[in-house]
C-alpha cells in the first residue's frame, strides 16, 4: 500500500515534468517558427482579423461595464472627501494599469484560446496535421507561428481600445450619476494618466496575448481521442490561459513595474 | 543524390525490421518489406495490427524505435526539417477521413501542395487543381465550395485530387473505400488505378476490403500483430497455403486469427 503511494507521486511528478518539458518544447518551436521563412502573410491577416477585429464587441462591453462599476465602487466606499479627483484618478489609473490588460486578457482568452484548441484539436483528430505535413508543410509554422504573432500583437490594440472605453465608462456614471463636473472630471482624468502606466498595460497584454494563443495551440496540438479529446483542449485551453495571465501579470508588474 | 540513387536499381520502398511500440504495446515487430518501382502493394490485415502505424513510420509522421526505412535507396528513417520535407515532397497521401481542410475551399485543397509546398503562384496552381479535378469526375464549380458542403464519396475524390496533385513518385492510400457504398468504392478504386496508371507512380495501400485490394494490388502483403505473415502476387493470394489469409480473405470468425472482444 506505501508503495502504491510512493509510486502515485512519483507518476505525478513524472507527468508534470514531462508536460513541462512539452510546453517548453513546443514554445520553443513556436517562436523559431515565427521569425525563420516562409511566413503565411494570409493566414496571419485572418488570425489577425479574428484575434482582433472581432473581438472588438467583447472587448468594448466589458471595459465599459468595468469602468463604469469601478466609478461607483469608488464614489460608494470613499466618497467622504474629494470624490471628484479620486473617482476619476483611481478609474484611469486602475483601468490603464491593472483592469485593462487582465480583463481584456481574459475575455480573448476565453473566446480565441477556446476556439484555436477547437479547430486546432479537430484538425489533429480528423489528420489534418498529418496532412500538413505530407503536403510539404510544418504545421507548427502554418497553424501556430501565425496566431502568436497575433496574439501578441493585437492584444494590446484591443486592451488600448479597453482603456478608452474603459475610462468613458467611468466618466459616463461619474458625470450622468454621480453629478461630478465634466471639466473638471476631465481634468482629473489627463493629470492622472501617465505614459508609463499605458505602456506598461501594453507590454503586459502583448505577453498575455503571446499566452492566450500560445495555450490555445498547445492544448489543440496535443488533443487526442475524437469529440471528447477536443472537448477536454478547449476548457483546458481557457483555464490554463486564464491562469497563465493572472500568474504572469503578478510576476510582470512585480519584476519590472512596482518600483 | 536522390535521383542518382533512385537510378541504382534499389526498390523504391524498403523497410528492414522496423519496430514501434506505443508505452508497453508493441505495435510493429519487425516489418521486413519491399516495394518496386511503379508497383501497386496493397497490405491487407484487422484492425488493430499496426498497418497504419507502418504507414505513418514510411511518411515520417511516426519514429520507428528500430529498423531502418529507405526510398530509392536513400535512408529517411532519421529524417528531419529541409530534408524530410524533400522526401515528403516526393510522396502523396490519400487519408481514411479524406482529411481535407475545412477553412479553405476544395480548389484551394487541391491546389495547397502546389502552392505552400512548391511556391507556386496560386493562379497558376488553380489551373493545375481544376484539371485535377476533372481527372478524378469532378466539375469546376465543385471547387468553389468548402469540403462540408460535399458527401463523403467526393470527399474521398477531392482527397485523391489533392494526392495527385503534385504529381508524386509514391502515393499512399489509407483505406480509401472505407465508408463507401459498394458503387461509390468501385468508382474510387478505377480512379486510382486510372490515376496511378496515368502518373507511373508506386503505390502502397492499406484496406481490409477484399474487392478494392484484388482491384488495385499488384501485390499483397498481410500483417498480423506487427509483422507481414504473407507477401505474394495479387492472384496468388486465394490459394496462398497460409490459414491466416485464407481465414481472412474470406471473412471468417473460427480461425488462426482470434479476434480480441473481450475489453482491454
Amino acid at each position: 500500500m506505501r508503495w502504491n503511494f510512493l509510486a502515485l507521486i512519483g507518476s505525478v511528478i513524472l507527468q508534470f515534468f514531462g508536460a513541462v518539458g512539452r510546453l517548453a518544447m513546443f514554445t520553443g518551436k513556436g517562436l523559431l517558427h515565427c521569425v525563420t521563412p516562409p511566413f503565411y502573410p494570409r493566414i496571419l491577416l485572418r488570425q489577425m482579423l479574428q484575434i482582433g477585429y472581432y473581438s472588438l464587441p467583447v472587448i468594448g462591453l466589458t471595459a465599459f461595464f468595468t469602468g463604469a462599476v469601478l466609478a461607483l465602487q469608488i464614489y460608494i466606499g470613499g466618497a467622504r472627501f474629494n470624490a471628484e479627483s479620486l473617482v476619476s484618478s483611481i478609474v484611469v489609473l486602475g483601468i490603464t494599469r491593472e483592469l485593462g490588460p487582465v480583463i481584456g486578457g481574459l475575455m480573448v482568452a476565453g473566446r480565441v484560446s477556446a476556439a484555436m484548441a477547437a479547430e486546432i484539436g479537430t484538425m489533429r483528430v480528423t489528420e489534418q496535421i498529418d496532412a500538413l505535413t505530407t503536403l510539404s508543410t510544418n504545421p507548427v509554422k502554418y497553424l501556430v507561428a501565425p496566431r502568436l504573432i497575433a496574439g501578441a500583437t493585437m492584444l494590446p490594440l484591443l486592451v488600448l481600445v479597453a482603456d478608452v472605453i474603459g475610462v468613458f465608462g467611468g466618466f459616463v456614471v461619474g458625470t450622468e450619476k454621480l453629478g461630478f463636473n465634466v471639466g473638471i472630471y476631465l481634468q482629473n482624468t489627463i493629470d492622472f494618466l501617465h505614459m508609463d502606466d499605458v505602456i506598461s498595460g501594453l507590454v503586459k497584454a502583448s505577453i498575455f496575448g503571446f499566452l492566450i494563443s500560445l495555450m490555445g495551440c498547445y492544448h489543440g496540438f496535443m488533443s487526442r481521442g475524437g469529440a471528447q479529446g477536443v472537448g477536454r483542449a478547449t476548457t483546458n485551453a481557457v483555464v490554463s490561459a486564464s491562469i497563465m495571465i493572472l500568474t504572469a501579470n503578478y510576476i510582470i508588474t512585480e519584476l519590472f513595474f512596482a518600483q | 543524390m536522390n535521383t542518382a540513387a533512385a537510378s541504382n536499381g534499389h526498390p523504391k520502398i524498403s523497410l528492414k525490421g522496423v519496430t514501434k511500440h506505443f508505452g508497453p504495446k508493441q505495435v510493429l515487430r519487425g516489418i521486413d518489406l519491399e516495394v518496386q518501382r511503379g508497383q501497386s502493394l496493397v497490405i491487407i490485415g484487422g484492425s488493430g495490427t499496426g498497418k497504419s502505424v507502418m504507414l505513418k513510420c514510411i511518411l515520417g509522421l511516426l519514429q520507428p524505435d528500430g529498423g531502418s526505412i529507405h526510398i530509392d535507396g536513400q535512408d529517411v528513417t532519421h529524417l528531419k526539417g529541409r530534408d524530410r520535407e524533400e522526401v515528403m515532397a516526393r510522396m502523396g497521401m490519400l487519408f481514411q477521413g479524406g482529411a481535407l481542410f475545412d477553412s479553405l475551399k476544395v480548389w484551394e485543397n487541391v491546389a495547397f501542395g502546389l502552392i505552400q509546398g512548391k511556391g507556386m503562384p496560386r493562379e497558376k496552381a488553380r489551373d493545375i487543381a481544376m484539371a485535377k479535378l476533372a481527372q478524378v469526375g469532378l466539375s469546376a464549380d465543385v471547387g468553389e465550395l468548402s469540403p462540408a458542403e460535399l458527401s463523403g464519396g467526393m470527399q474521398k475524390r477531392v482527397g485523391l485530387a489533392r494526392a495527385i496533385a503534385t504529381d508524386p513518385e509514391i502515393i499512399f492510400f489509407d483505406e480509401p473505400t472505407t465508408g463507401l457504398d459498394p458503387i461509390m468504392a468501385d468508382v474510387i478504386n478505377d480512379l486510382i488505378v486510372k490515376c496511378v496508371k496515368e502518373l507511373g507512380a508506386t503505390t502502397m495501400s492499406i484496406t481490409h476490403d477484399m474487392a478494392s485490394a484484388r482491384k488495385i494490388a499488384d501485390r499483397v502483403a498481410m500483417i498480423y500483430e506487427g509483422r507481414i505473415i504473407w507477401h505474394g502476387m495479387a492472384g496468388d493470394v486465394d490459394h496462398s497455403g497460409n490459414d491466416h489469409v485464407d481465414q481472412f480473405i474470406n471473412g471468417r470468425a473460427e480461425g488462426p486469427i482470434r479476434m480480441q472482444v473481450r475489453k482491454l
